[in-house]
C-alpha cells in the first residue's frame, strides 16, 4: 500500500509498539468496516476499481442501485412504448423530473439532519401562487420582483418552522404536518384575495422568464457553449485539485478516476444537448435545451458545494449523526437546523416556480400534500438516509428522474392515475427494499 | 521523593480548594482539595459515586460549585461554562467520545473549528495538520485520515479523540474511562498515547477505575469517596491494596504504619 502518511509515520515513530495495527487485521469487524473507505486507500486506476467493487460487495452501494433501477425501468417501458426514449418525451420526462429534484433536493436537507420536512409541497404552491398573483395583471410586478417576493415568502415560512422546531423543541415531524394542514388552507385563503384568480386558476402571461423557464429554449450553439465552459471549468477545478493535493502528499483519488469524472459529465451533457436539440416539434418545428434543465443543475451544483464546501454543510452531517458531538464542539446546532429548514423551503419555492411554468398556471386545486410525499421518496429512492447523516445533492437529482420516469412511462401506456400511485409505491418499495437488503448483507458479513 | 519536592515549589496548573456540588439533598462533591500538577498525568480514582463524574463536569465547565474555589495556574478562575473551560485550555473527553461516525479522521478533528480561506474549507490545510499531529502523537495505525471514523476500532477513536484535545491546544486533557470499553492491545495503545501525551507537556486528569491502567501510566492519584479526596500524593507512595482501602473504606490501615504515605494523604 502506498500511503503517503503510512510511509511517513513509521519512519518518524518506528519505536512506538504497533499494537492496534494487529488488532486491525485480526478484527473482522474493522476489516470489513475498513472495506467502506477502501476507495480512499486506493492509488491506482485498477486498485481504485477493486476498492469500489469490494465496498458494494460491502453494502455501501452508493448510487448503483438506482442507476440500475433507472435502467430496467426505461427498457420496461421502452419496450411496452417505443415513445418512451423519443427526444421529445426525454425532454418531457426531464422538465416533470425537475420538480421532483427540487422538492427532493430541499427535503434532502431535512434528511441530512435526521428530521423529515413534510410541507415542502404546500410551500413550493404558496411561494408559487405568491409570484404567480403579483405578475397577474391585475398586480403587473416586474418578474424579478414577484419571483423574490415569493421565493422570500418560502423562506420565511421554512425559517418559522426552523424556530418553532429549535425553539420550542417540537417535532419536526408535527411542525412540518401542521405546516402542510395549515398551508392547504393558506393557499385556499390566497386565490380567494388575489384579483388575479379566475375561476380558482392563475394563469402565467405567456411571455416573460418565468413562462420561458420551461417553454423557453437555448439556442443550439449557445447550450453548446454552456456544455463546453461548465464541463471546462469542472475539468480544470477538479484535476486541478487533484494534482495540488497529490503535491502536499495529501490523499487523493488516482488522477485517472478523476479524469473518467470528466470524460462522463461531458459525454451525459453533450448527449443530453443533442438530444434536446432533435426537433421535437409536430406541427412547428420545436428543440433547444430548456431553461430549467441547465436551472436545476446549477441549484443541484450550488447546494452540492455548500453541503460539501462549506462550515454550514459540514455541520449539518455532524449534527445528522451526532448532535450532541456537534454541540460540544461548540456548534450552533439550533441555528443550523433553522438554516436547513429555511434552505429546504427556498429550495420548494424554487421548484413551485418550475411547475408553475410547465402549466403555465397554478390553481387552487394544487395537490401539496401529493407532491411532498414525491419529494420525500426522491431523496429516499436517491439513496438519502432516513436516519440522518447522509444525503448528497446528487442523490435528489437520480431520485427525481427515476419518479418522473415512472410517472412519464405510465402515462405514457395508458395507466390510470391510481396504477401511477400503486406503481410509484412499489418503486419506492423496492428502492428501499434493495438499500436494506444490501446493507444488511453488508452488516452481517462485517459483524459475523 | 524529591520528584515529589520540586513539584511543590511549582504551582500546580489547576488546584481546587474546598469544592462542594449539592444536589437537593445529595451532597456529590463535599469539599474536595485537590492540585494537578502541570505535565503530570494524575488518576483519579474512587468507586461508583464517589462523584468522580461531578467532579470532572465541575472542572469542565458544565457546572459551577456551590462552593470552593478553583485556582488556574495560581489565578482564581470561575468555569462558568464549556466554552470557559476550553477557553482556559480545559478539554474533557468523555466516554461516548462525542466523535461523527460519518464523518472522516480530518474533519472530526477539525469539528468546530475548521480552517476556511475564500469562503469555502481549506481541506489541504486541515489534512496536513491533522497528519502531523497524529505523526507526532504516534498515531500509525490508521490506514488513511480520510476514512470516516465509523471504520475505526476502539482504540483507534481514542486516539482520533485526544489527538483533537491535542489540536484545540489543550494544557489540561480529563479523560473519563478511557480504557473501560477496550481490549487488551487497545488499551496498552491508549495508555502510551496518554504517556506521550505527558511527555509533550500537556496535563492528564485520567478518570480509572482499573488500578492496573493507573500503576501503568498516573504520576499521581487522588482517590475520592464519598465526594472528599480522601488520599492524594505521587503513584510511588502507594500500592494496589491501599488504594482499594482508600476507595472502600476511606483509609488504611497499611497507611498508618508508614508516616509519608500518611501525610501524603493529609497533604492536599
Amino acid at each position: 500500500m502506498d500511503n503517503p502518511l503510512t510511509k511517513t509515520d513509521q519512519a518518524t515513530a518506528a519505536p512506538a509498539p504497533d499494537t492496534d495495527h494487529v488488532d486491525t487485521h485480526t478484527d473482522a469487524a474493522a476489516v470489513g468496516l475498513i472495506a467502506a473507505a477502501l476507495e480512499v486507500l486506493a492509488n491506482s486506476l485498477g486498485e481504485y476499481v477493486r476498492a469500489w467493487v469490494k465496498r458494494i460487495r460491502n453494502g455501501e452501494s452508493g448510487a448503483l442501485p438506482i442507476l440500475a433501477g433507472l435502467v430496467l425501468i426505461i427498457v420496461i417501458f421502452q419496450v411496452q412504448q417505443s415513445k418512451f426514449l423519443s427526444s421529445g418525451n426525454i425532454v418531457n420526462l426531464l422538465v416533470q423530473a425537475a420538480f421532483f429534484v427540487l422538492l427532493g433536493l430541499g427535503e434532502t436537507f431535512a434528511l441530512i439532519l435526521s428530521e423529515i420536512d413534510l410541507s415542502v409541497g404546500f410551500i413550493a404552491g404558496v411561494g408559487a401562487t405568491i409570484t404567480l398573483a403579483l405578475l397577474s395583471p391585475s398586480y403587473g410586478w416586474p418578474w424579478w420582483a414577484a419571483v423574490i417576493v415569493g421565493l422570500v415568502a418560502c423562506a420565511v415560512i421554512g425559517a418559522v418552522q426552523g424556530i418553532l422546531i429549535t425553539r420550542l423543541h417540537l417535532p419536526s415531524f408535527v411542525v412540518t404536518l401542521a405546516s402542510l394542514l395549515g398551508l392547504g388552507g393558506v393557499l385556499i385563503f390566497l386565490f380567494d384575495s388575489f384579483h388575479g384568480a379566475v375561476g380558482g386558476v392563475i394563469s402565467l402571461p405567456t411571455s416573460g422568464p418565468i413562462y420561458n423557464l420551461v417553454n423557453g429554449n437555448m439556442s443550439a450553439s449557445a447550450s453548446w457553449i454552456v456544455l463546453v465552459v461548465a464541463v471546462g471549468l469542472y475539468a480544470v477545478v477538479s484535476i486541478g485539485r487533484n494534482t495540488r493535493r497529490r503535491a502536499r502528499g495529501l490523499s487523493a483519488p488516482p488522477l485517472s478516476i478523476t479524469v473518467l469524472t470528466v470524460v462522463v459529465a461531458g459525454v451525459a451533457g453533450a448527449a443530453l444537448v443533442i438530444v434536446c436539440n432533435v426537433n421535437r416539434g409536430n406541427l412547428v418545428p420545436l428543440s433547444g435545451v430548456p431553461w430549467v434543465l441547465p436551472l436545476v443543475l446549477l441549484v443541484v451544483v450550488v447546494w452540492n458545494l455548500l453541503l460539501t464546501k462549506t462550515r454550514t454543510g459540514r455541520y449539518m452531517y455532524a449534527i445528522g449523526a451526532s448532535p450532541e458531538a456537534a454541540r460540544r464542539a461548540g456548534i450552533r446546532v439550533q441555528r443550523i437546523r433553522t438554516v436547513a429548514f429555511t434552505l429546504s423551503a427556498f429550495t420548494a419555492g424554487l421548484g413551485g416556480l418550475v411547475f408553475a411554468s410547465r402549466l403555465g398556471s397554478i390553481s387552487v386545486g394544487y395537490d401539496g400534500s401529493t407532491y411532498v410525499l414525491y419529494a420525500v421518496a426522491a431523496a429516499v429512492i436517491g439513496g438519502a438516509s432516513l436516519f440522518g447523516g447522509h444525503g448528497k445533492a446528487v442523490h435528489a437529482l437520480l431520485g427525481g428522474v427515476l419518479i418522473a420516469a415512472v410517472v412519464n412511462g405510465l402515462a405514457l401506456i395508458g395507466v390510470s392515475t391510481a396504477g401511477e400511485q400503486i406503481a410509484t409505491a412499489l418503486v419506492l418499495l423496492a428502492a428501499v427494499t434493495v438499500d436494506s437488503l444490501v446493507r444488511r448483507r453488508g452488516s452481517s458479513t462485517t459483524v459475523q | 521523593m524529591s520528584d515529589n519536592d520540586s513539584e511543590v515549589e511549582r504551582v500546580p496548573l489547576i488546584e481546587l480548594r474546598g469544592v462542594k456540588k449539592r444536589f437537593g439533598a445529595v451532597q456529590a462533591v463535599n469539599g474536595v482539595d485537590l492540585d494537578i500538577h502541570t505535565g503530570k498525568v494524575t488518576a483519579l480514582a474512587g468507586d461508583n459515586g464517589a462523584g468522580k463524574s461531578s467532579l470532572i463536569k465541575t472542572l469542565s465547565g458544565l457546572w459551577e460549585p456551590d462552593e470552593g474555589q478553583i485556582l488556574w495556574e495560581g489565578k482564581p478562575v470561575h468555569l462558568r461554562s464549556p466554552k470557559e473551560a476550553e477557553a482556559l485550555g480545559i478539554t474533557t473527553i468523555y466516554q461516548d467520545l462525542a466523535l461523527c461516525d460519518n464523518l472522516d479522521i480530518v474533519q472530526n478533528m477539525f469539528l468546530g473549528h475548521e480552517v476556511v480561506r475564500h469562503f469555502t474549507l481549506d481541506e489541504g490545510t486541515m489534512e496536513a495538520r491533522a497528519k502531523e499531529t497524529l505523526s507526532e502523537l504516534a498515531v500509525t495505525t490508521v490506514r488513511s485520515i480520510r476514512q470516516p471514523v465509523a471504520s475505526l476500532s476502539g482504540g483507534q477513536r481514542q486516539s482520533v479523540a485526544v489527538a483533537k484535545a491535542v489540536m484545540s491546544n489543550a494544557k489540561l486533557v480529563i479523560m473519563d474511562e478511557p480504557t473501560a470499553a477496550l481490549g487488551v492491545s487497545q488499551t496498552a495503545t491508549v495508555l502510551a498515547l496518554i504517556k506521550r501525551l505527558a511527555s509533550r507537556g500537556v496535563t492528564v486528569l485520567v478518570i480509572s477505575h482499573n488500578l492496573n491502567d493507573i500503576f501503568e501510566v498516573a504520576d499521581r492519584i487522588a482517590v475520592l469517596r464519598l465526594g472528599r479526596v480522601v488520599a492524594a500524593g505521587p503513584i510511588s507512595t502507594f500500592n494496589p491494596e491501599v488504594i482499594v482501602d482508600y476507595m472502600t473504606t476511606g483509609r488504611s490501615e497499611r497507611v498508618s504504619a508508614n508516616p509519608s504515605i500518611a501525610t501524603a494523604g493529609v497533604q492536599n
